[in-house]
């Protein structure tokens, strides 16, 4: 069947199209929608830097402009994954930078940077615009500088939770002095003190400047004379938010803040002194959003704080807000969506707080339009799982961490089956869940049987037997990534529904039992799957076959075997029995 | 499809093994139950084991190892351990395979026993970073839960500032602070680094000993080049030159930015100190803290 629409109208027709599943799905129809999609696909999201190479996306996509790459596994966070384990832009960087002159955009997430990487960037690509790396390392500021000095149309910059090896304050200084077109600035993750004339100049020149997050080193008297320079700006994070009591910090202070018509969100606020907390009271009634997850601040300074904004959409705070504190966000903040509690002494023998189960019922029976939690608390019963899971039924996010692992319904002492079983039966939109607490197989049946939308699945230690594993690669249809530390299960759940992981992103297996001898079995058997053991221990071949891997980590690729691999690493496929033995 | 055998490997097939305990590099303390603990000879990665020789009133001293036996004064920059707060982890590798440290910390009851047995089994020796080996030692460590590696789940980042938020609180608990605290450490010539969570040792023998485990893999790849395998014995000249060739260091960067030899201070005026580690070649240590190699020259 020969059509002559012209390729520029379905050009034009597909640069509608944002999502990567539509762009996807549309460059399957036939061959020359194919071609025509690939020529004009500007942005693109690696979830997985191992599961394809640079050459093959620049081969199949030739005019990128932004791209976004995910490296190592999440439980990487936790330290699970060791030093040295991969990740690196450099490989991707140098492709790109002879194939990509045009790029805009580079979105890193858990990625290792070097200076040499930045520099690279900075020198490579003459319209950059965006670099944001999010939980990245490997870079000193001296690569920031190069950033700074040579991106010359840069608007975000932005460092979110990075590990950077701070050598001085100096980098900003680099920002020469026409460039005006900071839109974004997240420096909360850095140490040291930045020049603060450079800083003030820099915000000054910047008229689009709409998000400028600090880092702790900026003290709070000196926060007036930033807002006040940028009174255009909608997320701002403050840097250590305490001082001794004085009356005109105060009031330069609300002077600044009523200033800022604009803004929307808060964050930073380390060290905070609560009486400076009132500072802010006259933006509150715009506030959507508002971090305090570092603010050591207590209950009743919370809710006074939190009482002001009606508008609150998101709030991530520590424990120190407790049930008391949670109730009161519950009758102020109807429009919530997103709340993220953190422990304050996670380590602690014995609670330090009033948090409990409590404060997560009363939140979601108060919020209707709460759908992402976060919630670390140290007890738990299956009678508020049910009501919270009634209560919400719209949960897309559940992520519980109850303090001691293994933890029973601490009313009945059995274990949490139900009540989790309850928050996946009821919630039929639910595409993340972290389970914690004492855990059967029967929750996994759960799982399996009811969370059809679900995608990402955190568990440990939890489970009987393969049979639980069994229940959730056999019956988890959406599911994508699923980590897995410290449970009692073994080959054969794996090997019997070793094609799901074809479908899927990639699964992480840590403290588990799955022999060396399946892992083989498993490279073997699915040529398009890395099966990767790590194992700090030697050479697996140093030990029995039945001998259980340290850590497992599953994902499919197109690029074949990695060739960065550390000494720890070892791959298993058909060539891995010969080589290592 | 071959069948996997379900039964796991018996203590015959350990044997088989390629044993690596006559010539696992150890940190020891003299007279210490690092030394004691495993058949055959324990060498020292960082220095002579001086398991059989005299005191000389050294005995006490966590460190002594960890600089080389020749330069033993190093190791006088310590008087009088006891202050220290020292804690033997007596057999504490051999403990890992019962410790459950994997299911369940301390406190959590008998609800996390599961598949230790596998565990023991294949892992004569566990050389993971110490996990849940918090011992109380009623004085000196803080009543805190024993930790089992990234649980509860939370970034470092966020540790590392609730880390700081706490110390500077100056909490009225007394408690010596934060649960843990995360720092690099790298060692001169290998490929790449690790990190170790301070709070989960209780003393520089507790240290010296995880990081011994940690790194030996890049010595002992040193020691397969130099013609040993398996079982062989060393000669006492082949030591001494293992010996001249191994002579590292343990040294830190505090909070103001000076390199320091490890050892100087109080364990827990260390932990709050020290934002990472390196271990150096024995030669590039000279520069450091003059006044103990002074000292060390005196005693000798």
């Amino acid at each position: 069947m020969a059509y002559s629409f012209p390729e520029e109208v379905l050009e034009y027709v597909f640069a509608f199209l944002s999502s990567d599943k539509d762009r996807n799905a549309v460059s399957l129809v036939c061959k020359s929608w194919y071609e025509i999609e690939r020529w004009c696909r500007r942005r693109i999201f690696i979830g997985n830097c191992y599961a394809v190479s640079p050459q093959i996306v620049i081969r199949r996509f030739p005019e990128v402009r932004a791209v976004k790459i995910k490296g190592k596994p999440h439980f990487a966070d936790f330290n699970l994954v060791p030093e040295g384990w991969g990740a690196y832009l450099y490989p991707w960087i140098s492709a790109m930078a002879r194939s990509y002159p045009w790029l805009e955009e580079i979105k890193l997430k858990r990625m290792v940077v070097t200076d040499e990487s930045l520099e690279l960037i900075s020198k490579s690509f003459k319209n950059f615009k965006v670099l944001v790396l999010s939980s990245c390392e490997g870079f000193t500021t001296d690569g920031l500088a190069s950033i700074a000095a040579n991106c010359r149309n840069l608007r975000e910059l932005d460092l979110r939770e990075s590990e950077v090896e701070d050598l001085s304050g100096h980098w900003l200084s680099h920002f020469p002095d026409n460039f005006t077109s900071l839109v974004s600035l997240n420096m909360s993750c850095l140490g040291s003190e930045v020049s603060f004339s450079a800083l003030e100049r820099l915000v000054s020149r910047c008229p689009n400047l709409k998000t400028l997050r600090l880092n702790r080193a900026v003290p709070v008297e000196k926060l007036p004379s930033l807002l006040r320079r940028a009174p255009q700006l909608v997320e701002f994070g403050t840097g250590a938010y305490s001082a001794e009591i004085q009356t005109d910090i105060f009031s330069n202070l609300v002077e600044a803040f009523s200033g800022c018509k604009h803004l929307k969100s808060l964050s930073g606020f380390w060290d905070v002194v609560p009486a400076y907390l009132p500072a802010m009271y006259n933006v509150c009634s715009r506030i959507t959003s508002l971090n305090l997850s570092y603010a050591t601040v207590q209950s009743p300074d919370l809710v006074e704080l939190i009482s002001q904004c009606p508008n609150l959409k998101c709030l991530w705070v520590l424990d120190y807000i407790e049930d008391a504190g949670l109730k009161a966000l519950s009758s102020y903040c109807k429009d919530l969506q997103e709340l993220r509690v953190f422990p304050s002494d996670p380590y602690g023998a014995e609670p330090n707080v009033s948090l409990t189960e409590q404060g997560l019922v009363t939140v979601s029976a108060g919020c209707p339009k709460l759908q992402s939690v976060l919630y670390f608390c140290r007890q738990m019963s299956n009678a508020a799982l049910i009501a919270i899971a009634r209560n919400r039924p719209n949960f897309i996010r559940f992520r519980l961490c109850i303090i001691e692992p293994q933890a029973p319904d601490y009313l009945t002492l059995e274990p949490l089956d139900t009540g989790f079983g309850a928050i996946v039966e009821n919630c039929k939109e639910l595409r993340r869940l972290s389970l914690s607490g004492l855990l059967t197989d029967r929750v996994f049946e759960y799982i399996g049987t009811h969370a059809k939308k679900l995608e990402m699945l955190s568990i440990a230690f939890a489970g009987d037997s393969d049979l639980g594993l069994h229940h959730v690669l056999s019956g988890c249809e959406s599911l994508r990534k699923l980590e897995i530390r410290d449970c009692p299960f073994g080959h054969k759940a794996l090997l019997a529904n070793a094609a799901k992981l074809e479908t899927m992103r990639s699964l992480w297996m840590s403290s588990c039992s799955v022999s060396y001898g399946a892992c083989k079995l498993l490279g073997q058997k699915m040529p398009r799957l890395n099966v990767e053991v790590i194992d700090e221990r030697g050479s697996p071949n140093s030990r029995p076959e039945t001998c259980p891997v340290e850590k497992l980590y599953v994902y499919r690729t197109v690029a074949g075997p990695r060739v960065d691999k550390p000494d720890f690493v070892w791959t298993m496929d058909e060539d891995a029995a010969l080589r290592l033995s | 499809m071959d069948k996997i055998p379900d039964k796991l490997s018996s203590s015959s097939e350990k044997n088989e093994v390629l044993n690596l305990e006559e010539t696992e590099l150890r940190l020891g303390l003299p007279g210490s139950e690092f030394s004691d603990k495993k058949a055959g000879n324990g060498f020292s990665l960082f220095g002579k084991d001086l398991k059989d020789e005299t005191n000389n009133g050294f005995s006490q001293n966590p460190l002594k190892n960890i600089f080389s036996g020749a330069k033993r004064g190093f190791s006088d920059a310590i008087d009088g351990s006891n202050k220290w707060g020292l804690c033997i982890n007596g057999g504490s590798e051999v403990d890992l395979g019962k410790n459950d440290v994997l299911f369940s910390p301390r406190g959590g009851g008998n609800v996390g026993v599961k598949n230790t047995n596998i565990l023991q089994s294949c892992q004569p020796t566990t050389p993971q970073p110490v996990e849940g080996k918090k011992i109380e030692h009623g004085s000196t460590t803080p009543a805190s839960k024993a930790q089992v590696v990234g649980w509860p789940p939370i970034r470092s980042f966020r540790k590392n500032t609730l880390a700081t938020n706490l110390s500077r609180n100056n909490d009225v608990t007394g408690n010596s602070g934060p649960g843990c605290l995360y720092v690099k450490v790298s060692m001169d010539g290998a490929p790449y680094l690790r990190k170790v969570d301070l709070k989960t040792y209780c003393s520089y023998a507790d240290l010296s000993s995880a990081l011994e485990k940690m790194f030996s893999c890049f010595t002992i790849g040193q020691y397969a080049s130099h013609g040993l395998r398996g079982k062989e014995e060393l000669s006492e000249c082949h030591l001494m030159d293992l010996l001249d060739r191994s002579e590292y260091v343990l040294t830190y960067e505090d909070k103001d930015g000076d390199w320091m030899l490890v050892g100087d201070v109080p364990w827990e005026m260390f932990t709050d100190s020290c934002k990472r580690l390196r271990i150096m070649k024995g030669s590039e240590a000279s520069g450091l803290a003059p006044r103990v190699i002074e000292k060390c020259k005196g005693q000798n």
